[in-house]
């Protein structure tokens, strides 16, 4: 049988490209997965031969960002070109928060997932990216509970924490998902009037403060990001009920980066299992050397609203 | 009865919820000893590179393997698929499969995500209301090249809108390429049944891991 021609270049009007569900059915099936930063083409195959779900194509990790300081933007085309070419899994990248140019560069690539990212120098004080008409999926960064929905609201179709990247400190990460999963449990117990409540205390959409109701989870899936360091900080956060998580300067900021991504991925997929958990985190070498968060001067959490 | 459903990574949780609203039993399987007891088997969507290399650290490859080759009914979708096919074009060398069922398929073959794409399917054979369309959801998907003669076509993409014409000719009018099949006990499907509310597919499993209970009975 002959190959067929990309029949997906040519979407009919009855074959929908870009729509909220295969947005949002990408950030599913890459859940109880580890998405990786990576800077170059080597990097990324060592990411995928240690089984990540997809790779962050970045020009710096967040803790050589931090180091160097300056303007942190978009990362070369042809870097993500090249490590787009170099493996078979999906393939994100970084926008500026508010920089809908660099989107469009992004989805004019095609990326696979575009990250709007308190990582890089923010563009814009107070808008975010329009996300809804753009074909390409967005992840955004959250804080708490209002800041999600909002990020959701304007089309985001992943939620990621915004633990302080680039510290090798978990503890940020943890204060941002127990404050957007304990609000869920307690607006879960909430009657129809409250609902209204809740929706003005978080700012945002009542729409969306009720489906939370009516379903007990974010309308898209909630992943960790910022600080993860070694395969129990994977299980921690997995336990506290993130989905998935996102790896910046914690594997290749490490003593011997095949062997942690690798011990990362296990402990992702196996997190409520300490015996396999116990197991991977044994001989790893160093974890990359982390920070107090008091420690640092730029909280990269307090870009974006 | 009990369905098991593989839970190494991917989108359990949909087709967990899929054969709860059907009433059945299931069970999430991450390990060997999970297997016992299971009498069907579902790998979900997700990252089949991923998943191929967390079957093999997890001890499961060889009993699944085993199991399958015994008759164990499986249901695959998307990676699903792309880990029960016989054969795997784009994936990487050291990719593990079972190839219990006779088809060919490449791996991202519709391209990269914003290819991705919603559409509705014919499906005469899954029974429902007539002529009532199933909605299909097709991520980062597999694309069926070739198809083995035991296998029998559950759905193919329907034609029209650019689509490059991939199947046999029927009543004058080219057709899409397979996007479900079955073949004896295996279901494997190129999109995700379990992202929509129709549950036919997954009705449909449900009786093939009945029939294969019932022989084993008899």
């Amino acid at each position: 049988m002959s190959d067929p021609q990309s029949p997906a270049s040519h979407p009919g009007p009855d074959r929908p490209t870009g729509t909220f569900t295969v947005k949002r059915g990408l950030a599913e099936m890459l859940r109880g997965g580890v998405i990786m930063d990576v800077v170059d083409a080597t990097q990324a195959k060592v990411a995928e031969d240690a089984g990540a779900v997809a790779v962050m194509a970045l020009e710096r990790v967040p803790a050589d960002i931090r180091r160097d300081g300056g303007v942190a933007r978009m990362s070369d085309p042809a870097l993500i070109e090249g490590i787009q070419a170099a493996v078979t899994v999906p393939v994100m990248a970084k926008a500026r928060i508010g920089h809908f140019a660099e989107a469009q560069v992004l989805a004019s690539l095609g990326v696979d997932y575009i990250d709007e990212s308190e990582v890089l120098t923010p563009a814009d004080e107070s808008h975010h990216i329009d996300k809804w008409p753009f074909e390409i999926p967005f992840v955004c960064g959250a804080t708490n509970l209002g800041e999600a929905l909002r990020r959701i609201s304007e089309g985001a179709a992943m939620i990621r924490s915004k633990g302080e990247a680039g510290t090798g400190n978990i503890v940020e990460a943890v204060r941002h998902l127990r404050a957007v999963l304990g609000d869920i449990r307690k607006i879960t117990q909430a009657d129809s009037a409250e609902l209204f409540g809740w929706a003005k205390q978080l700012s945002a959409p009542i729409g969306l403060v009720q489906e939370i109701a009516d379903t007990g989870r974010l309308p898209v899936p909630l992943f960790c990001a910022g600080g993860i360091a070694t395969p129990a900080d994977a299980s921690l956060v997995m336990q506290l009920g993130a989905e998935a998580v996102f790896v910046g300067s914690g594997i290749f900021k490490s003593a011997d980066p095949a062997k942690m991504a690798r011990a990362i991925v296990e402990a992702t997929a196996h997190y409520a299992d300490a015996d396999l958990v116990a197991k991977v985190s044994t001989g790893l070498g160093a974890a990359m050397p982390g920070q107090e968060i008091q420690a640092i001067d730029v909280h990269l959490a307090d870009r974006g609203w | 009865m009990t369905i098991g459903v593989l839970a190494l990574q991917g989108d359990v949780r949909e087709h967990v919820a899929a054969f709860c609203d059907l009433g059945e039993d299931v069970t999430l399987v991450r390990r060997p000893e999970d297997l016992e007891g299971v009498d069907g088997i579902v790998l979900p969507g997700g990252e089949s590179t991923t998943v191929s290399m967390l079957l093999d650290s997890s001890g499961l490859f060889d009993p699944l393997d085993a199991a399958l080759a015994a008759g164990l009914p499986a249901f695959g979708t998307c990676a699903g698929m792309i880990l029960l096919a016989t054969e795997v074009l784009d994936g990487r060398s050291d990719q593990r499969r079972f190839g219990v069922i006779d088809l060919t398929v490449r791996r991202n073959g519709y391209g990269r995500q914003r290819a991705s794409f919603e559409c509705d399917l014919d499906v005469p054979g899954l029974g429902g209301p007539p002529g009532v369309p199933l909605h299909a959801v097709f991520i980062r998907a597999p694309v069926v090249e070739a198809v083995g003669g035991g296998v029998e076509v559950v759905a193919r993409l329907p034609t029209g809108g650019g689509l490059a014409a991939t199947g046999p000719v029927v009543d004058g009018e080219p057709t899409g390429p397979v996007v479900a099949a079955r073949q004896g006990s295996v279901l494997a499907t190129a999109f995700h049944p379990e992202l929509t509310a129709d549950r036919r597919l997954h009705r449909r499993f449900v009786e093939m891991v009945k029939e294969r209970a019932g022989e084993r009975r008899s």
